[in-house]
This record gives C-alpha cells, sequence and structure tokens, in this order.
C-alpha cells in the first residue's frame, strides 16, 4: 500500500503501460477479429497522441461558464452531436473518439491553460474549440509551439492563417463583400453608417466594409461607431442615426449589447422595415436573447441558418433537437462547429493517420457534402469555401433566407487592397 | 536555515521561531516538494499562482497591516505585466517574423489597427533593462500619485476602495479602446524570447519557476522587515488608531502611501513574471473581478499572514483548475462554495486557522521539550 502511494504520480502512466501489457497478448490471441479493420497503432500514431487500439481522445474547448457561455454552448452540443454520430458509424480509423471537456470560463488567459493541458497532459489529437477572437489568439501560440490541431468555428476578423488551425466560420470578406452587393443592388443604398463593438472583430470587419464601400461601390459611410463591449446605452448614437438617416445601418455589435441596442431602437421609433438594417453578428441565439419582435425585419448575413431548406440540414435539425431538446435554436456557428469533428475524421482517414502534420497535409481540397450548410470544401489556406446568405427575422425567432450567393466564395484571409 | 536563536531575551527578534519554521516549511514546499512532484505542465501553473501570491503580500502589507482596503491591485499587476509584455512582444516583431504585415517590424496588432509606425511611448521598451526599470518604477509613481491624491485628503476606508476600483475599470477600459497601441480586448500575446532566451520551453519555464519563487521569498523577507520595523508599527497603529497617530506627530498620509506604493511594486513584480511563464497579456487581468479575486486570495490566506498570502494564493487557485478540471461546468459553484466556508468558518482564513488551532499545541509541545528559560512568545498587535 505504502509503495503503491508513493507512486502515485506514475500511476497513469503505469496504467496504460499495464493495459498496454495486458492488452498485448490478447491481441495476439485473437488475431483478424473485431480490430482486423482498424489499423495498427503504431502506424496511425507515430508522435505519441492518445491513441489506443480502440480510442483516440479529442479535447473540446469552450465556455461552459461565463458571460460567452450563452454563445458557446451551442457549439459544444454541436461538437459532441457530431462526436456520437461519429461513434455511432464506427469511429475514426476503427477508433472510437473519447472526448475530454474542459471550461474556458470566458477567460483567455484560461483558454492558454486549458488548450495546453488538452495537448501537454492528455496528448489530444484534435481540439474543438475557442469562440472569441481574444480566446483563440490567446491559445494558438500554445497550438503552434505543441504542434496541436484546432478546429475553430467562429466567423471572425481573417488576417490569421496558422498551420495547426483550421477556420470552420467564415472569414470577414467572405461574409461582408457579398451582403454588401447585395443591399446595394436590392436596396439602393448609398449611405452606410456602421455601429459597432470595439475590439478586432468588428474593426476590422467594418475596415473591409468601408473599403468596399468606397472603392467597389463607390457610395459613402456617413457614420463609424464603437462601443465598449457589454455597453447597453445606445440612445446617443439612435439619435444620430435620426439626423444622417442613412440607407442602411451596418453593425456588429455582439453578445449583451445586442439585446440593448435592438430594444432600443424600437423604442426610438426606427421602423426595422423601414428602415434598413444589415447585421453580421445576430444568429437565432442572439435573436433568442433580443426577442423576436424587437428585431424583426432586419437582415442578418451568414452563412448558415437554422431554416435552411435541403435534406443535410433537416437531417442535423432533427438531430440536433433530439440530443438537446426541441427548443434549441442552432445559429451560424453552432452549424461551423458541427463540421469540425466530421472534417477531422475525413482527413485522418484519408491520411491514414492521426499525425498532425499528415493530418493537416490531407486536409486541403476535402470536401464534405453532407454538411447542413450544403457544400463545403477545405481551401489550402485551412479556411472554407462556402456560400452566404441574407436572411430576414421573422418575429417567430427565425431567419427567412432572401438571398443566396451562387457559387461558393474563396475564402480569402489576407485580402488585398482591403488591408 | 533556522539559526537557533541564543537564550537571550529579545522581545522583537527579525522572525519569532515559528515564523522560521512557516518560511522553511514554504521554501521546502515551492523549492523542493513541488518541483520534484509536479510536471512541466503543473509546474508553469503553480507558477502562474506564484505570481498572484505578490499581490497577495502586497495586499498583507497595505490592506492587513495599513488598513488601507484597494481594490484595484489588478492595475499594477496589469501594469507590471504590460510593461514586460512589450518588451517581448517587441522582440518578437522583427521584421523577419512579421513580413506577411503590410508595415513588418510594428506588433501585429499595430498592423491590424492601420498603424504603419512604432509609437513614441514603445521605443524604449526595445532595451531590456529600461524594461525592468519601468517595472519597478511606472507602477510605483502611478501608485504614488493616486496615494498622494486620495490620503493627503484624508480620503479612506469605503471611499478609497471604490476609487481604486474605479482605476481599474478606466485603465481596463483605456487599454481596451486604445487598440491599435495596446492590443485591446486580446491583449498582448505571441510572447517568444527574452533577449533572445525563447520562453516557451520546458526548461526556460522551470528556470522562470525558480528565479519566480526566489523573487517571492525575498519580497516576503522584505515584507518581513518592513513588518518589525518602526514603519511597521506605524502602519498597525494607524489602522487601530489613525487620529491617535496623527495627534502624535506623524505624517499619516505619507506612511499610508508608502504601504500602498510597495503593495503596488509587489504586484507589479508579480505582473511581470506572469508574462514572462504564461507568454501573454490581457486587460482581464488588470479589471474589478480580478482585482477583486486577488483581495479574495488575501483573505482566503489570511489578510494578517505574509505566509497566510502565499498559501491561500496557491490553495484558490489549485481549486480552481482542479474543480474546473472535473466538473467543467459545475465548478464555479464548488469555489463559491469554498468562498462562503472560508468567510463563515474561518474569518482569518487559513492563517487564522493556524493561529487558533496549531499554534498553541505546537508551543505547549516547544515549552514542554525546553522548559528551561519560558519566553512569552510576543502576540505583539495580532
Amino acid at each position: 500500500m505504502a509503495e503503491d502511494k508513493g507512486n502515485g504520480l506514475q500511476s497513469a502512466l503505469r496504467r496504460r503501460l499495464l493495459m498496454g501489457l495486458a492488452g498485448a497478448p490478447a491481441i495476439a490471441l485473437m488475431p483478424r477479429m473485431s480490430f482486423a479493420a482498424a489499423p495498427p497503432t503504431s502506424a496511425v500514431n507515430t508522435t505519441g497522441l492518445a491513441v489506443t487500439d480502440t480510442e483516440v481522445t479529442v479535447g473540446i474547448l469552450h465556455s461552459a461558464t461565463g458571460t460567452m457561455a450563452i454563445s458557446e454552448t451551442g457549439s459544444i452540443q454541436a461538437e459532441k452531436l457530431a462526436i456520437s454520430q461519429i461513434n455511432e458509424a464506427g469511429g475514426v480509423l476503427g477508433r472510437k473518439i473519447k472526448i475530454i471537456q474542459e471550461d474556458g470560463a470566458s477567460d483567455w488567459p484560461t483558454f492558454a491553460e486549458k488548450a495546453k493541458k488538452l495537448l501537454v497532459n492528455d496528448h489530444c489529437a484534435a481540439v474543438m474549440g475557442c469562440w472569441t477572437s481574444a480566446s483563440r489568439k490567446a491559445a494558438l501560440p500554445v497550438f503552434e509551439q505543441y504542434n496541436g490541431l484546432l478546429y475553430y468555428p467562429t466567423f471572425y476578423e481573417g488576417l490569421e492563417q496558422s498551420k495547426n488551425v483550421f477556420y470552420t466560420g467564415q472569414e470577414a470578406t467572405q461574409q461582408i463583400l457579398e451582403s454588401l452587393n447585395w443591399v446595394t443592388k436590392e436596396k439602393n443604398a448609398k449611405t452606410f453608417f456602421f455601429i459597432g463593438s470595439d475590439y478586432i472583430w468588428p474593426r476590422t470587419s467594418n475596415k473591409i466594409a468601408r473599403k468596399h464601400i468606397e472603392n467597389v461601390l463607390k457610395t459613402k459611410v456617413v457614420g463609424e461607431e464603437y462601443f465598449p463591449l457589454g455597453h447597453t446605452q445606445f440612445n446617443s448614437v439612435i439619435n444620430k442615426l435620426k439626423l444622417t438617416k442613412p440607407d442602411v445601418i451596418f453593425t456588429d455589435v455582439v453578445g449583451g449589447s445586442n439585446v440593448a441596442f435592438y430594444k432600443q431602437l424600437k423604442a426610438a421609433g426606427i421602423d426595422l422595415a423601414k428602415q434598413t438594417l444589415l447585421t453580421i453578428s445576430v444568429t437565432e441565439d442572439e435573436v433568442d436573447g433580443i426577442g423576436g419582435d424587437n428585431i424583426a425585419g432586419a437582415y442578418s448575413c451568414m452563412k448558415y441558418f437554422q431554416s435552411l431548406k435541403n435534406p443535410n440540414n433537416e437531417k442535423f435539425v432533427a438531430a440536433f433537437h433530439k440530443m438537446w431538446g426541441e427548443k434549441t435554436v442552432i445559429g451560424d456557428v453552432t452549424q461551423a462547429a458541427y463540421l469540425g469533428p466530421f472534417l477531422w475524421k475525413m482527413a485522418c482517414e484519408k491520411a491514414g493517420s492521426f499525425d498532425v502534420d499528415k493530418v493537416v497535409a490531407a486536409s486541403p481540397g476535402l470536401e464534405f457534402k453532407e454538411a447542413p450548410e450544403g457544400y463545403v470544401k477545405i481551401h489550402p489556406n485551412h479556411h472554407l469555401w462556402s456560400k452566404t446568405r441574407v436572411a430576414r427575422a421573422l418575429p417567430s425567432g427565425q431567419f427567412e433566407v432572401v438571398y443566396e450567393s451562387p457559387d461558393l466564395i474563396e475564402p480569402n484571409p489576407f485580402p488585398k487592397g482591403y488591408q | 536555515m533556522t539559526r537557533s536563536k541564543t537564550p537571550v531575551v529579545n522581545d522583537n527578534p527579525f522572525m519569532k521561531p515559528m515564523e522560521w519554521v512557516s518560511l522553511a516549511l514554504l521554501v521546502g514546499v515551492i523549492f523542493v516538494l513541488l518541483p520534484m512532484l509536479l510536471d512541466a505542465f503543473r509546474l508553469n501553473l503553480v507558477g502562474k499562482y506564484l505570481t498572484y501570491s505578490f499581490v497577495a503580500l502586497g495586499l498583507v502589507i497595505c490592506w492587513g497591516f495599513g488598513g488601507i482596503l484597494s481594490l484595484g491591485q489588478g492595475v499594477f499587476f496589469g501594469l507590471g505585466g504590460y510593461l514586460m509584455a512589450m518588451y517581448l512582444k517587441l522582440e518578437a516583431s522583427s521584421v523577419e517574423n512579421t513580413k506577411i504585415q503590410s508595415t513588418p517590424g510594428i506588433p501585429d496588432f499595430m498592423d491590424w489597427n492601420q498603424i504603419t509606425a512604432l509609437p513614441w511611448f514603445w521605443k524604449p521598451f526595445e532595451s531590456l533593462p529600461f524594461t525592468l526599470l519601468a517595472v519597478l518604477v511606472v507602477p510605483a509613481l502611478f501608485a504614488f500619485v493616486i496615494g498622494t491624491a486620495m490620503f493627503r485628503r484624508r480620503v479612506g476606508g469605503t471611499y478609497f476602495a471604490i476609487i481604486t476600483q474605479a482605476i481599474a475599470a478606466i485603465l481596463t477600459i483605456l487599454i481596451v479602446g486604445q487598440q491599435g497601441y495596446t492590443g485591446g480586448i486580446n491583449g498582448i500575446t505571441d510572447l517568444r524570447t527574452l533577449h533572445g532566451w525563447d520562453i516557451r520551453t520546458d526548461s526556460a519555464h522551470n528556470i522562470l519557476y525558480f528565479v519566480n519563487a526566489g523573487l517571492l521569498v525575498a519580497c516576503i523577507l522584505f515584507a518581513q522587515m518592513v513588518k518589525k520595523s518602526k514603519l511597521g508599527r506605524i502602519l498597525l497603529a494607524m489602522r487601530d488608531k489613525e487620529d491617535r497617530v496623527r495627534f502624535s506627530g506623524y505624517q499619516v498620509a505619507s506612511f499610508k502611501t508608502f504601504a500602498f506604493c510597495l503593495a503596488a511594486v509587489f504586484a507589479a513584480i508579480g505582473g511581470a513574471m506572469f508574462t514572462l511563464q504564461v507568454g501573454f497579456m490581457s486587460p482581464s487581468f488588470v479589471g474589478i473581478v480580478p482585482s477583486i479575486e486577488m483581495v479574495i486570495y488575501a483573505a482566503v490566506g489570511g489578510r494578517l499572514s505574509l505566509f497566510g498570502a502565499v498559501w491561500g494564493t496557491l490553495l484558490v487557485n489549485w481549486a480552481k483548475t482542479s474543480f474546473s478540471e472535473s466538473f467543467p461546468e459545475l465548478w464555479l459553484f464548488g469555489l463559491g462554495g469554498l468562498f462562503i466556508l472560508v468567510v463563515l468558518a474561518f474569518p482569518n482564513g487559513l492563517a487564522g486557522i493556524y493561529r487558533t488551532h496549531v499554534e498553541p499545541r505546537l508551543t505547549r509541545r516547544v515549552k514542554a521539550l525546553e522548559p528551561a528559560p519560558a519566553v512569552a512568545l510576543p502576540h505583539a498587535a495580532e
């Protein structure tokens, strides 16, 4: 007993060794049986990842607590759904996925700490995670240093491309340019007013939007205002809107501020049925908090809406509701998070290995035809080719798609002429 | 270590025997036990926790001894951390590393914000000696200005706590709002080398851990020196009866300012060490919530005890990490429960438990062992 205690630290290692030892003769005794289909572990894992003959470990790293939990919960749910579906279908390279979930707690340094734990202690073969740009920026050096693999679901500002990250959401140009073209053509818009939260994503997005408006569409930006995250007083900017009367209000206000902004907009008598408002930051998840009545009539620009009509999406929505309840809504990021495990599985199978370098090398050009948003393809720059859609918010909290880009849009995280 | 005390009755030794034992215990645990038991990742985590204990230590001096509750220590932790991060970021932003940017050679977040030249106040941070000096001097100066402004006007107690909290909020908003110069909400990330030495490797983490631990012990000894000096006694006297000290002819404001500045410098050292070990700095360490959390570390440890501050910090952070790893969705409740338990059952924190339950027994045993000169251990003003 005393010895046991003394060795407590090595118990994990010892258990692994014991398991390996115990497993070895068993496998020798029953060859060509259940594991016959699965390639041997030594072949698919040459870099010491947590892969056994029956299991492969994957990390989930999102905020389950704190201010971001409301947004990130959907991503956690989608990733768990995808992983359970993959496991039901036989797993990856004959191995079931085991999940280790960590809580980033809406705190960026915690993301870095937990990312390191998932890579260094748990040897996760891949991690599905991060949400805000800040959390990604905090965790990114960890993934690069330890050669981990991150699938990042959120639409984001671009200006980044890491060997160790796959971006399953849209980068800014994919989301913005097409919608600005649409609003210019459909609504004959000549003047724009930007309202955003004050951090890197809205600022970069608005910079791209401004360049496109001024240089390509040859129209005008009549105002640009930023508010701290969590800000709830929008009366001053609403007054400015009344004075300048822009054709389009273009918003990228995030999180809880959205609720205040749309309520105050409505209270100030700005009717979104008459005033065109285009947002790149409101999904079904946010509408849940804002209230369908308060935002009905606004246009949102995303690559996915829950109401998309296609067989893949109907299957996905049904499975999501079965697992997490009928009342849960599915936003753009939730769907993007759902893609991560599948893209990783396909890359592993194409590479015939879990080794990060091989998985990364096998990824470009992979096509995923069962995606709820429709067909997507991985670009060599680690982002996805995807369509962009514009949809109008309905009082029910759902969106009605009014426009869909005809083709997949190429991701361009470093857009020339927009920087 | 424990230079056995001379039989001469000294009613004010530098440290009481029990304090030497506490120090030896702390040194043993952080220098020998933890490095032996923990792997590189966990040791780096402990290193991170220890950087918070610098702040807790500062709070013991300024809150426990001086009676000045500051809810804005994150400001100084953040200042120290940011100043260090500025140096590291400049080193990581060589023209070669940043050639993908439109303006190579400046930090990446400046490039994202259309800044095309390094701002003047970033320039001096290309020098390491300047940076190290700034880590100590800038927070001290800032604390001096705040302290002088407040204490000369006799702003104290709750008002002071609220003002420090407001300063924490202001600084956060400033950092977040000026993202072209500060990195905004993302903070300053992706720091790589210190004067050419890669701080991301395990061996670097190990070395930094010991440097950090050494600095911490040095700070504890310095704090102990202050506590034992005449200055320390005036601080205690001020906490208990400010008017009497003032009427005795002491400049109360100066002493308070000193305690506040010292706490600020400690916090800044912690912040700089944090940046070095964790590899980035963000406004989430500057604001109100982290500042209050740091007060909790001191409260859990016992705000009157220098060693308690370190233990409290380690305990709270260890609990935070292990609860959140075991119960990613419920851990906050566990942590909340821990705080309520401490406040209800042990209002003086870990040190309080030690003092009321452990120490009397130990003293009795020590007395029983050497019955000769029953030196009454002075419990001066505690």
